[in-house]
């Protein structure tokens, strides 16, 4: 299977989803990202039972906390799929890159960077 | 614990709108075990604010310190070298710590981040309720351990008001009438009589209304014991 998906996903791995916090999440767009997403095993899958719930909880939190300080809460998303669905993945990365695309640029821009 | 509720994002950016420099000043106590004012909840503070900030093109700088207490003056003295370096300071200790902070350094603001709200506890994660008013002369005992004081919106000292309908207080849906609590409990425990006595006049002057209150322990103050 050799999917292709977009090159302006960059992608870190962690050992289950519930390893995610709202800081990781938060620090994202505050250093300049468009956007960011989780990408969770399917709930009621998760290996470590409720890792996956946990990381859609902080993703709703930092949603919140974008809204109030007027950032599209669709900048942060969560998604469910499983190991095997190479297929939906890459679907996801580009349903999410053309949402960010969408939105356009991050409105969070230093104005000390060179 | 004291509980206490964080401000508003809107309103923690309007009170610094003008600096560029801040320390967000945390606490390790009771704040933190209510999930508002501990190590997590300042991280997650300043990295909001400084996202808001960006967007508004006027980044700031933000420095962050979780105090031990902020109500011993001896945590508090622990920022001595380094609070002069702001232009201002967040505590999101309760109402006792921008206090303390502000006594010990007076020529630094200090603005509170939170809401102190009640003394009480979690009945489940997430859900806080009071259940001390810090009358100054506990009688709970005298109420199957229930406090009324806390715990009526009346502070009702003799039974139950006429707002109270299925056991739930006229006030407040979601409150449950702790005078109804207090009776069937005395009731299933064949106890009732204890609340038919006439109890005397509740003294007052220990509580808010004779000003603000101190503690001294003399043994205490003559040195350790």
């Amino acid at each position: 299977m050799r999917l292709s998906y977009p090159a302006d996903v960059k992608i870190i791995q962690v050992p289950c989803t519930g390893r995610v916090d709202i800081l990781h999440l938060l620090n994202a767009i505050e250093d300049g990202a468009d956007g960011v997403y989780v990408a969770g095993c399917l709930e009621g899958e998760c290996h470590y039972l409720e890792g996956n719930l946990k990381a859609r909880r902080k993703v709703e939190y930092v949603k919140r906390t974008l809204t109030e300080l007027g950032i599209e809460p669709e900048r942060v998303e969560m998604y469910n799929l499983s190991s095997a669905q190479g297929a939906r993945f890459a679907e996801i990365a580009n349903e999410m890159v053309e949402q960010i695309r969408g939105l356009g640029p991050t409105p969070v821009k230093s104005n000390t960077a060179a | 614990m004291i509980v206490a509720d964080r401000k508003s994002l809107q309103e923690i950016l309007a009170m610094v709108e003008d600096n560029k420099k801040i320390l967000i000043a945390g606490c390790k106590g009771c704040v933190t075990v209510c999930n508002v004012g501990g190590l997590k909840e300042v991280e997650i503070l300043a990295s909001s604010m400084k996202i808001a900030r960006k967007k508004q093109g006027n980044d700031i700088e933000i420095d962050i310190d979780v105090l031990e207490r902020q109500c011993d003056i001896e945590y508090v003295a622990g920022i001595s070298e380094k609070v002069g370096d702001y232009d201002a300071v967040i505590s999101l200790a309760c109402g006792v710590g921008p206090q303390f902070l502000s006594e010990m350094y007076k020529d630094q603001t200090f603005y509170p981040g939170v809401n102190t709200t009640f003394f009480g506890g979690a009945t489940q994660h997430g859900i806080w309720e009071e259940r001390c008013a810090g009358c100054g002369t506990c009688g709970i005992h005298n109420f199957g351990g229930l406090c009324p004081i806390a715990r009526c919106a009346k502070s009702l000292m003799n039974g139950p008001c006429g707002g109270s309908s299925g056991g739930i207080c006229e006030v407040n849906k979601e409150t449950e009438c702790i005078w109804d609590s207090i009776v069937r409990k005395k009731m299933d425990a064949g106890r009732l009589e204890d609340l038919i006595g006439v109890k005397g006049i509740k003294n007052w002057r220990t509580a808010r209304d004779g000003g603000p209150r101190r503690s001294i322990r003399e043994e205490l103050v003559q040195g350790n014991i």
